[in-house]
């Protein structure tokens, strides 16, 4: 048995208090109390096991401490205000039934998820909430990630529990005529907290790596859950891009393109376990935007080369992308991928058209992609102006100096 | 004919209301409905929580999408109302996504809270201060 120390009791936190968070939720129908009650029972563990021994089941023992807790806690603000007294009734009537344990604790992990992602709360607020409460980041790590102050995400959690009460959020996996729509809400939030941790290039980064971790963790957990194909497809893809996370940067933090990149710094073991996760969410035939995004991301994984990939393929899987979800940033990739498959010219003709449709034409990357296929086509005068509308787009840093150095490499070159 | 009064007033300025003004206001709408009903002009109504307790539906090309609260701007007015009794939220969107101007407009689903004379608050139970907000390991 080990030694029940503080530092002991840390670990056993960071791997129990969601589960058991989760568990007191569900028990005790509100989240701020079942919080409380997660704090109470760590901190009657810290007081009794290192006398007492550390429980058979100490989950279980987190889980009906913190039960016992809460309802103390109900009956003192029942001394100040009776309409605690009914609820610390409820409580204990249901403590008495035993209606307990019967549904897993999986399960009540999954309903957290549910409830967390719920598209009745403010799509930041389900970010926030998802790592607080999932994930157990504390307020403070949530806001240092996110550059926010700590006051503003407090009040974001705050709101959001109020809406959940207020409103009749249910603590509840959906029903299937709803799960679709519901497993969408929660896809993109985790998919929202890797493109947080992925892509910006502001704030600590180190902060930033940790949140794409996060991201990668939740959807393997939501993939054991719930194996739903598109689930899948969003965990191929998180550990696809994430694959080539230490090739897309330089040590100055400059951005590497796909073509430039040292392949070699690629994560073999992120690739194949994404590409496996990609033939089996094909397999199902129930697969959507994400698992086609993954499958075009292996693509790339699995390519010696920018010349070795197989263009022909992600042209088609892009047209399968556009059927199910039509978007011009999907074309703009298309039409890159054509220029591939099909030359510069071609793929030219694709952007043209789009921006002449009115679409995309304040969008960096548009005037970039046009630039880039000038530059390949040596038609430099075109180039240059290009990639000087995109550098009067673009937002951030590193992008901003890659097509700098672009623009500097056609006088030279 | 059958007529719907909807109440619309700035819930900024409202929460500002001392708890007794509060009160009193509650007591004259209490009074307000005994009256209409012992004359028999009273069918149903109820006060709304705030609009920081709303939800959003819609049906676009048969699917539902939801989101926060009603919209900022005042484009959309309120249409009519149905009153519904639903279990919860969800059951809530999957009734009020059955309304058939859902395809135009939207539909705002919003808890209706009890109209007591003493106690209740202008912001609703939404209105806790922060705190406790750090939640760090013990």
């Amino acid at each position: 048995m080990p030694p029940v120390s503080q530092a002991w009791l840390n670990e056993l936190y960071q791997k129990e208090s969601s589960r058991v968070l989760s568990t007191l939720i569900r028990l005790l129908g509100d989240f701020d109390l079942a919080e409380e009650a997660l704090h109470d029972a760590f901190a009657a563990a810290l007081t009794q096991w290192p006398g007492g021994g550390i429980p058979d089941n100490p989950r279980a023992w987190l889980v009906s401490t913190g039960r016992f807790k809460a309802i103390d806690q109900l009956r003192r603000k029942a001394r100040f205000d009776v309409s605690y007294e009914d609820v610390a009734e409820r409580l204990e009537a249901e403590l008495v039934a035993g209606e307990e344990e019967e549904h897993g604790i999986e399960d009540d992990r999954l309903r957290l998820i549910f409830t967390c992602c719920h598209p009745g709360l403010a799509p930041e607020a389900r970010l926030a909430l998802t790592l607080r409460e999932v994930c157990g980041l504390t307020t403070e790590e949530i806001a240092r990630a996110f550059i926010t102050a700590t006051p503003t995400l407090a009040q974001r959690i705050v709101r959001a529990k109020a809406k959940i009460r207020d409103a009749g959020i249910p603590y509840e996996v959906p029903e299937a005529d709803q799960l679709a729509e519901r497993l969408e809400s929660v896809l993109q939030v985790i998919y929202l907290i890797f493109n947080e941790g992925y892509s910006a290039s502001v704030g600590d980064t180190l902060l930033r790596h940790d949140l794409a971790a996060e991201a990668i963790r939740l959807a393997r957990l939501l993939c054991t859950l719930l194996p739903e194909p598109e689930a899948m497809g969003l965990l191929a893809l998180l550990l696809l891009q994430d694959s080539r996370r230490a090739a897309r940067v330089t040590a100055d933090g400059d951005l590497v393109l796909l073509e430039q990149q040292d392949r070699a710094l690629w994560d073999r073991q992120q690739i194949s376990e994404g590409s496996n996760l990609v033939v089996r969410a094909l397999a199902s035939r129930r697969f959507g935007p994400y698992t086609l995004q993954a499958a075009i991301a292996a693509l790339h994984a699995e390519a010696d080369s920018v010349e070795a990939t197989d263009w022909p393929q992600i042209v088609g899987l892009y047209d399968a992308l556009l059927t199910l979800t039509p978007s011009p940033v999907i074309e703009l990739n298309r039409a890159v991928a054509v220029a591939m498959r099909d030359g510069p010219a071609q793929g030219l003709h694709l952007i043209d058209s789009l921006l002449a449709r009115g679409e995309l034409i304040d969008y960096h990357l548009s005037h970039a992609a046009r630039a880039d296929l000038h530059r390949r086509l040596d038609r430099k005068d075109e180039a240059r102006a290009a990639y000087r509308r995109a550098l009067e787009l673009v937002q951030q840093g590193p992008e901003q100096r890659f097509l700098a150095r672009r623009l500097a490499e056609l006088d030279v070159g | 004919m059958k007529y719907l009064a909807l109440v619309y007033y700035d819930e900024k300025l409202m929460e500002q209301k001392s708890q007794q003004e509060w009160d009193a206001l509650n007591r004259e709408c209490i009074a307000c409905v005994e009256g209409l009903s012992k004359d028999g002009h009273y069918i149903t109504g109820s006060p709304l929580l705030p609009t920081s307790a709303a939800t959003t539906v819609r049906v676009r090309d048969n699917r539902v999408t939801v989101t926060d609260g009603p919209f900022a701007e005042t484009k959309e007015q309120l249409a009519g109302f149905y009153m519904l009794e639903a279990r919860d939220l969800n059951e809530a969107i999957a009734l009020a996504g059955k309304i058939p101007p859902a395809r135009y407009g939207s539909v705002e689903v919003r808890p209706a809270r009890e109209l007591v004379e003493t106690g209740n608050q202008a912001g609703g139970n939404a209105a806790e201060p922060v705190e406790e907000e750090t939640g760090e390991a013990p």
